[in-house]
């Protein structure tokens, strides 16, 4: 059993939770997941771990209320415990060596993803530039953790009511444009936000991590629910990722097997789909 | 006065029409009556054949002896001493192609059904008889830890908790059971008897913590630092294969662990559980072994209305338990033998829509000695399917010979140990079960992690002399 240490809403579809997991926490990296299972008739459900806190023992999570078990795991509150919660699981994203700038892009709750990588990067005393995307200004989500974990907070929305009005994409083109030099760029959101930053840097030859999210049972390479076509070859997001080379990766097939069970997920809200992490 | 019936006593079954559409156990087991009549056909033989078919050495003729009695719990306590899971050997063990197959019963006609008795005992004394409160060991002081939670972990776990040690099994799942609990469905196996021999462990003083994957949150050297002794690595062989023919990342092609793992251990099937399963309309299962039964069947039982089992070499060859294919002969699974996949089709939103198979036929025999299947050049043709599942075989999980420097694998990842002791090439390390010899069986592992815990507990004690 792990206790919820701390609950916050950040808005009304995101939730950040700290969680009591001692042994996770000493652990685990950034780029790594857990997996939880809320109570005995749960799925089994990946999350990225957004931060840890080895003192405390605890691990963060944010999370977006996509479907049934989302909603169970928010309906949770301080002091409420989580059933089942392994990890840390994933291989921590690597980076390129002798890195100088990067550019760390996110896409709505993706963005609680792109956070830690930002936060790890910019310690390390790499420029960052964190372009943070979101639909509109209500539902932005850790802006001033945000803003101290990287050197630049481009924060984006779809509609223009906060920050550059426009698409990720069209604002990494435009710091290309206007001689950013990258080394590398991490993508994190939904898989077709990830393809289109793939699309930009292609050009340029600049390295693109993506995370991808496919659906999971196990998390530890057995069950190949998670498999995915990187380069042509079949890899596990759980064990061989979940970071790739975006390059390589058929986008395609995972958005098609992220759907598979779009039309049985009891009260799945469809209007979201496309923000699904 | 033996009973020189040629055949088996019967078992009752459910009826297959019945069966093939619920998940509950098929076979019901013999009554105390028929377990008796059965047990008088044995005719104690001086030499025992049957007992050198059984890899873990149960007392085959003296168990079977005090059945005829109705000594049941005594009986019980016979096959125990050497096996420590009876109710689930009897359930799953290939009895065919191990005791039974030596029994001399079997020269004019069928074999006692050695399988059947011991299921009979284990469920008896389940059932009829107050487990008097085991006696917990005394602990000597000694802490060892077991990687995994499958047959050969839990048997080694016991064996040295039976021996005083302070044992922790690590599992990588929220429960414990291995296969047994996420693989074998529960039409063959209920996994309340799982559990019950788990929680018989637990008695025990075996310590086990699950959702602890070893490799990621605590290494075998970790372990090693806190302070256990030795370690026994029963991680088994999960990792799936995959074919590699076009379309295998199509919606509606699972591998047979995720579609089992959904149903078993996610309990898929019932309404009341969240995790989602696709119900299909026409599966294809590619492959002949357990696995592939065990996949069909579910499948079945889902609702589908065909369920194929394709198979590229002839129903001889059938690496199956013979029950199981007689069993899903009977619930209606279409067997197409001497076929291939060749390629899985595509609707334009992705979806399975059919399969591609080629005829095969049987050729000179290969390294296995088995007539090796060559296709038969334009026996193309389409089968209408929208789900496929991949039952071609797994290879043990590289996720602890990945992190554990100075553990040695052999090329088809399986680790390597000496035959003799179970250790490994690292220094307190042992292993055993799947992950040393690749999917094999349930008692197969047990017997390594018997072998495991004698020699953990030799390496301890000398060490500490
Ligand atoms: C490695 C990894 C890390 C993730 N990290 C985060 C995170 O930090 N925060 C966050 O909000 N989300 C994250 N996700 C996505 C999250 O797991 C899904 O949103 C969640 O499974 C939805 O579950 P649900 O039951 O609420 O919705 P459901 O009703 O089960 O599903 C809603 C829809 O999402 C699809 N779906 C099911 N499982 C997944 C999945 N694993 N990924 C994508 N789509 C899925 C379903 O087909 C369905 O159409 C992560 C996914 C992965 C694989
Ligand atoms: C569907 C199916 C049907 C079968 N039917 C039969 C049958 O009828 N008869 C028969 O004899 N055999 C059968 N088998 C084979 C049999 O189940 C296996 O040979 C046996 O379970 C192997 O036991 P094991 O202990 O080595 O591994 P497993 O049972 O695979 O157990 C390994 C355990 O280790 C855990 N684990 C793995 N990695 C880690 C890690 N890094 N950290 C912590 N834990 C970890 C796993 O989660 C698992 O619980 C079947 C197998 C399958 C898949
Ligand atoms: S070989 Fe058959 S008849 Fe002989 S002792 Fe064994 S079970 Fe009995
Ligand atoms: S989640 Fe099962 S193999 Fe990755």
């Amino acid at each position: 059993m792990f206790r919820i240490a701390q609950k916050r809403i950040l808005n009304d579809q995101v939730i950040l939770m700290k969680i009591e997991a001692p042994y996770i926490a000493a652990k685990v990296d950034a780029g790594q997941f857990i997996i939880y299972r809320v109570d005995e008739r749960g799925e089994r459900v990946p999350l990225t771990v957004a931060d840890s806190d080895k003192v405390n023992g605890t691990i963060t999570i944010i999370f977006q209320t996509v479907g049934g078990s989302t909603q169970k795991l928010a309906a949770l509150n301080e002091g409420d415990y989580i059933l089942d919660v392994v990890g840390p699981l994933g291989v921590a994203t690597e980076y390129e060596k002798d890195i100088k700038r990067v550019a760390v892009v996110g896409g709505g709750v993706g963005c609680a993803i792109a956070y830690p990588q930002s936060k790890k990067l910019h310690n390390m005393g790499v420029y960052v530039d964190l372009i943070a995307g979101f639909r509109s200004k209500d539902i932005v989500i850790i802006e001033d953790e945000m803003k101290e974990a990287s050197d630049a907070l481009h924060i984006c929305t779809d509609d223009g009511s906060y920050g550059y009005h426009g698409f990720v994409t069209n604002k990494l083109q435009e710091l290309i444009d206007g001689g950013a030099k990258y080394d590398e760029v991490i993508a994190i959101g939904p898989v077709p936000m990830m393809k289109f930053v793939c699309k930009v840097t292609e050009p340029y030859g600049i390295k693109t991590l993506v995370s991808l999210n496919p659906i999971m049972v196990d998390g530890t390479g057995m069950c190949g629910g998670c498999r995915v076509t990187v380069d042509g070859k079949i890899k596990y997001a759980c064990v061989d990722g979940p970071d790739f080379d975006g390059h390589k990766v058929d986008f395609d097939e995972l958005m098609r097997r992220n759907g598979t069970y779009r039309n049985q997920e009891k009260s799945h809200v469809c209007n979201l789909t496309g923000e699904v992490r | 006065m033996p009973n020189m019936s040629p055949n088996k006593t019967p078992v009752t079954e459910q009826d297959p029409k019945v069966r093939a559409r619920n998940f509950k156990e098929v076979t019901l087991g013999y009554t105390p009556e028929q377990a008796m009549l059965e047990a008088s056909r044995c005719l104690n033989c001086k030499n025992r054949p049957c007992t050198t078919g059984c890899p873990v050495g149960v007392k085959i003729p003296d168990f079977i002896a005090k059945v005829v009695e109705g000594r049941f719990e005594e009986a019980y306590a016979v096959i125990k001493s050497t096996n420590s899971l009876p109710a689930v050997t009897g359930r799953v063990c290939p009895q065919e192609r191990q005791c039974e197959s030596k029994c001399v019963r079997g020269v004019k006609g069928e074999p006692v059904a050695i399988g059947r008795l011991e299921r009979f005992c284990a469920d008896y004394v389940r059932e009829n008889c107050s487990s008097a409160s085991i006696e917990k060991p005394v602990l000597n002081g000694h802490k060892v830890a077991v990687v995994g939670a499958g047959p050969s972990g839990l048997t080694c776990a016991g064996d040295l908790a039976k021996l005083g040690y302070d044992v922790s099994v690590f599992e990588a799942f929220h429960t414990a059971g291995g296969v047994l609990m996420y693989g074998i469905p529960e039409f063959r196996l209920p996994k309340a008897i799982v559990s019950h021999e788990i929680d018989g462990l637990k008695e025990l003083g075996v310590d086990i913590e699950t959702n602890m994957v070893i490799g990621k949150v605590l290494s075998i050297d970790e372990l090693l630092e806190r302070g256990y002794e030795a370690i026994f690595v029963g991680s088994g062989a999960g990792l799936p294969r995959f074919m590699g023919i076009e379309g295998e990342g199509l919606v509606g092609v699972y591998s047979a662990n995720e579609y089992l793992t959904r149903i078993n251990l996610m309990k898929a099937y019932l309404d009341d559980y969240d995790t989602p399963i696709k119900r299909s309309r026409s599966v294809a299962v590619c492959g002949g072994g357990n696995v592939a039964m065990d996949a069909a069947r579910s499948a079945m039982r889902l609702g589908a209305e065909h369920v194929y089992i394709i198979y590229r070499r002839s129903l001889d060859e059938m690496p199956a338990r013979k029950e199981e294919v007689h069993h899903a002969m009977e619930e209606g699974i279409e067997f197409l033998v001497l076929n291939n996949p060749v390629k899985i089709d595509g609707d334009e939103n992705g979806n399975v829509c059919g399969m591609t198979c080629i005829k095969m036929e049987l050729g000179e025999p290969d390294e296995s000695g088995r007539r090796s299947p060559v296709a038969v050049e334009g026996s193309e043709y389409e089968l209408d399917v929208d789900t496929v599942i991949m039952a071609i075989g797994t290879s043990p999980n590289p996720l602890i010979r990945s992190t554990t420097p100075g553990l040695e694998a052999n090329k088809r990842g399986c680790l390597v140990v000496d035959e003799e002791s179970m250790r490994t090439s690292k220094d307190a390390v042992y292993a055993g079960g799947d992950a040393v010899t690749g999917a094999a069986t349930v008692i197969l592992a047990m017997g390594a992690g018997k072998k495991a815990a004698a020699h953990i507990d030799e390496y301890i004690k000398h060490k500490n002399n």
